[in-house]
């Protein structure tokens, strides 16, 4: 109690120099809590996006469908199962048409694949009711980095070819009726989406589909054995393996932020403790044994980190929560770069982050100040309170 | 003002310290007695061994050969625990360079040897305002050392010292960061307190003022007692 007491007159007397200290080391409580948040976010963001732009909460997949292989397509159109109907017409299940065909953007030719699903769908947060209205044209969506790609924009017409299930080529214009913005490349990168009925109507194949994305993980009971069943698991597993590998990297980065603040506490204490060398004497000679004198700054590190995760507290959580709330921008440049990342990564932060980040904070103090004040202690006393430096 | 208790007695003590690959003898078989209520001085240039004795009677540092014998304890034979505890609570120091703790006030320097003894506030208050009381200083008490002048951290140590009312103060060079007038009047605040509450004085000094105070002068040259001389005339 009586060590507790004076380690905390000797940090309240020193004044400034506490405050400085426990500001810089309440920082790095918030900026690796800030920086893993953010990596978690983005992480989090990622898969979160892939369910609500891509997978669904499940996927029936025509039996020879293989997303990898564009050989398989051609194959991979089967009947809608009669037991969907009544889900498909309320949109929470999304039929998808999948084909190969190739478009002329500015009298190039292009290969693309060519996605047809319901406008009514509520499945993905695909813009489907973008392409309700006039029948007259087929109307089109395509994500942004197609339309920046290719130079085209909201009101453009495209020219499409085709070949239909019986070896037929033929070609019609689509209008763009909306690019919409993802940071999914798998519903953007070269794909042009239109109506089911009209591609449907276009491919010969009424009534088909090559995958069926519903808004449940459970599927209503059905006969038809030429769909296979994905689940979220299943369909996310790449994007989880992406996680997991950088995972690693933000292990790594946690790790290196943590020794950075390690360093500027051990530095500071080092500093502070040797400073204070014929103080330690003094104490030494006026009674204190050589254990409470490093009991002593090793408590007052340690009450530093207390300290800073106290002040950390006071301006790193409403910081913390308005950036997981309104989210940290991103730049425009990184997704021409090609790292798909939303306008805007929301921050998460776990406790188990928060709680591990203090401990580890706490633990560091305290050892990097246990150090040097073990060193000063076993100085010859004379000489300490002289403040020569052995 | 002297009792007949022994308070420190010297036998043969012998003080090496390594000095590259050889030995320097600091202090070569000296054998002094102290009584309670002396206010003695060891006096010598400097190298001579005055110092060193200091600290070995202070139990900051050890013997190397004979005995120094502290209040009936063997220096060199203390854990270091028990050495803490002596120094705590039978032993004051006076530093040349004052040594207060420079984020402590006045009040918190002279606490702080009570609050290792473990007393409660109103005892240590009462202590404290007495022991600056005794020193002149009870309007400094929120002073830190930097808002004081020499004279008067030096009173603040004085007043650290005697504030657990010590067997021994021992003073080393108390005087060298003083001008003659706060010289004057630290010693003459030691003189009160040695002869008010009995306390031993030991000091090391080179100094004519402090000398001119001594009741009893002992001569080191060369780690020796060359002269052992009691002043009568104080």
């Amino acid at each position: 109690m009586l060590t507790f007491k004076l380690a905390l007159r000797n940090l309240l007397g020193a004044g400034l120099r506490t405050w400085l200290n426990v500001l810089v080391l309440s920082l790095a409580y918030v900026v690796i809590i800030y920086m893993n948040g953010m990596l978690d976010g983005w992480n989090r963001q990622a898969k979160t996006d892939m369910v609500h732009w891509s997978t669904g909460q499940g996927q029936l997949w025509q039996k020879d469908y293989d997303p990898i292989d564009p050989f398989t397509l051609q194959n991979s159109m089967g009947k809608i199962p009669v037991e969907f109907t009544g889900l498909v017409e309320e949109g929470r299940i999304a039929p998808v048409l999948v084909a190969m065909a190739s478009f002329y953007p500015e009298g190039r030719i292009q290969s693309i694949l060519l996605k047809g699903i319901p406008e009514n769908q509520k499945v993905i947060d695909l813009p489907t009711y973008s392409m309700t209205g006039d029948t007259s044209e087929i109307p089109g969506i395509i994500g942004k980095r197609m339309a920046e790609s290719n130079k085209i924009k909201v009101g453009d017409m495209v020219t499409l070819r085709w070949r239909d299930r019986n070896g037929t080529f033929d070609a019609s214009d689509v209008r763009i009726s909306a690019v919409f913005n993802t940071n999914v490349p798998m519903v953007d990168a070269g794909q042009i989406w239109i109506p089911l009925s009209r591609m449907q109507k276009m491919f010969g194949a009424p009534g088909e589909a090559t995958i069926l994305i519903s808004d449940k993980p459970v599927w209503p009971k059905f006969t038809d054995e030429n769909w296979v069943s994905k689940d979220v698991k299943t369909l996310t597993a790449e994007i989880d393996q992406v996680i997991k590998t950088k995972s690693i990297g933000s292990a790594v980065m946690y790790i290196i932020l943590l020794l950075l603040a390690m360093l500027a506490i051990f530095d500071t204490q080092v500093l502070s403790i040797f400073r204070r060398q014929r103080e330690i004497g003094t104490q030494i000679a006026l009674g204190m044994t050589r254990w409470q004198v490093v009991r002593l700054f090793t408590i007052e590190g340690a009450m530093n980190a207390v300290l800073a995760a106290a002040l950390a507290a006071v301006y790193g959580i409403p910081f913390l929560a308005s950036q997981a709330k309104s989210g940290i921008p991103m730049p425009q440049a990184t997704d021409s770069m090609g790292l798909a990342i939303a306008e805007k990564i929301f921050p998460v932060y776990s406790i188990g982050l928060i709680i591990i980040t203090i401990v580890f904070v706490l633990i560091t103090a305290t050892i990097v100040s246990y150090i040097p004040a073990r060193r000063i202690a076993k100085m010859n006393p004379t000489e300490a309170i002289k403040g020569r430096i052995q | 003002m002297e009792s007949n208790k022994t308070v420190i007695e010297i036998r043969n003590l012998v003080k090496t310290f390594p000095m590259g690959n050889r030995e320097f003898t600091a202090l070569n078989g000296i054998n002094l007695i102290f009584s309670g209520g002396e206010f003695s001085g060891l006096v010598g240039p400097s190298g001579s061994g005055k110092t060193t004795l200091l600290n070995i009677i202070g139990t900051l540092d050890s013997p190397t050969e004979g005995e120094a014998l502290v209040l009936g304890s063997s220096v060199g034979k203390l854990s270091q625990k028990n050495a803490a505890q002596l120094r705590n609570l039978k032993i004051g120091f006076i530093f040349q360079t004052f040594n207060l703790l420079p984020v402590y006030s006045a009040f918190e320097n002279v606490e702080f040897p009570l609050l290792l003894q473990k007393l409660n506030a109103a005892e240590r208050k009462k202590s404290v305002m007495d022991a600056l009381d005794w020193v002149g200083l009870t309007d400094k008490i929120k002073s830190r050392p930097a808002q004081m002048s020499g004279g008067e951290c030096q009173r603040v140590a004085i007043a650290r010292a005697i504030v657990k009312k010590p067997e021994i103060v021992l003073a080393d060079e108390p005087t060298a960061n003083l001008d003659a007038e706060n010289s004057h009047h630290i010693l003459q605040t030691m003189v009160r307190l040695n002869h008010d509450l009995g306390t031993t004085f030991l000091f090391a000094t080179h100094d004519e003022k402090v000398i001119g105070y001594l009741r009893r002068i002992i001569k080191l040259s060369d780690g020796k007692v060359s002269k052992d001389e009691m002043v009568t005339n104080k």
